[in-house]
């Protein structure tokens, strides 16, 4: 099964709250891989990225980093495609 | 960060009387704002947050339960409370199930890491099944209040 993975790091003031996670829980959903976000340190996390809950749960505030990986054939796309939420800030500051 | 550190006990609703979403969400702020959690006058305001941000995007993730959200200038310190509807309340959730229970968030602005944190701990607890069941049979505010007691003696 192809795999790929990205970090980044969470660079919009207001983290990842609600609207960014559902955000990138659509664009998730575009694909067929599955999605994890990881999150390492004091809490560390593994989120479903098609999970709004999961991924609110990882309560990512700005400067956090973290690890998007996929699993399945378009894994390659899905990576860049949701890494790229990150670098746009989500359209926020 | 701890439920109880921003859940305003008295301001929990064991029954709502509202059965749509806009009233649900105006009773949940007057509660707030009798506990003394909000300025009286600024409910109107606040309900009008809420609002707006629920047709941004429902807060209803699923599950019975929604989490209606705001950061506001007229917020000093974050509150919250939790109401409950034996009927359900149609929210638009994501999976167009009806609401049972409602955690209502209230932020300051400038706070984005505290909001987040808090997001954390109700999230954390809501996606256990047992929580939800639990929180959707405590028909008293006492029942509530040691529910979330329990919540947060867990690690």
């Amino acid at each position: 099964m192809p795999t790929a993975s990205r970090d980044i790091i969470v660079s919009n003031s207001l983290g990842l709250h609600a609207r960014p996670a559902m955000q990138f829980v659509d664009t998730a959903n575009q694909f067929r891989s599955k999605v994890t976000v990881c999150k390492e340190g004091e809490q560390p996390y593994q989120a479903d990225g098609k999970s709004v809950m999961q991924m609110i749960i990882l309560a990512a505030t700005e400067g956090t980093p973290l690890k998007i990986l996929a699993e399945g054939d378009d894994a390659e796309i899905a990576v860049k495609k949701l890494a790229q939420l990150f670098d746009d800030k989500f359209g926020e500051e | 960060m701890k439920l109880k550190e921003f859940i305003i006990s008295e301001a929990i609703v064991p029954q709502i009387t509202a059965t749509d979403r806009n009233a649900a969400l105006r009773e949940l702020a007057t509660s707030l704002a009798n506990a003394g959690a909000l300025p009286v006058d600024a409910v109107e305001e606040i309900v009008e947050a809420l609002i707006k941000r629920e047709q941004n995007g429902s807060t209803g993730f699923g599950k019975g339960v929604a989490v209606p959200h705001v950061k506001h200038a007229k917020i000093t310190r974050i509150a919250g409370t939790i109401g409950r509807s034996a009927a359900g309340i149609d929210f638009a959730a994501l999976d167009h199930q009806p609401v049972f229970t409602i955690f209502l968030l209230l932020s300051p602005e400038n706070q984005p890491q505290q909001h987040l944190q808090a997001m954390n701990i109700v999230f954390s607890n809501l996606q256990k099944d047992i929580f939800r069941r639990f929180l959707r049979q405590s028909a008293t505010r006492e029942a509530i209040v040691d529910l979330l007691e329990e919540a947060d003696q867990r690690p």
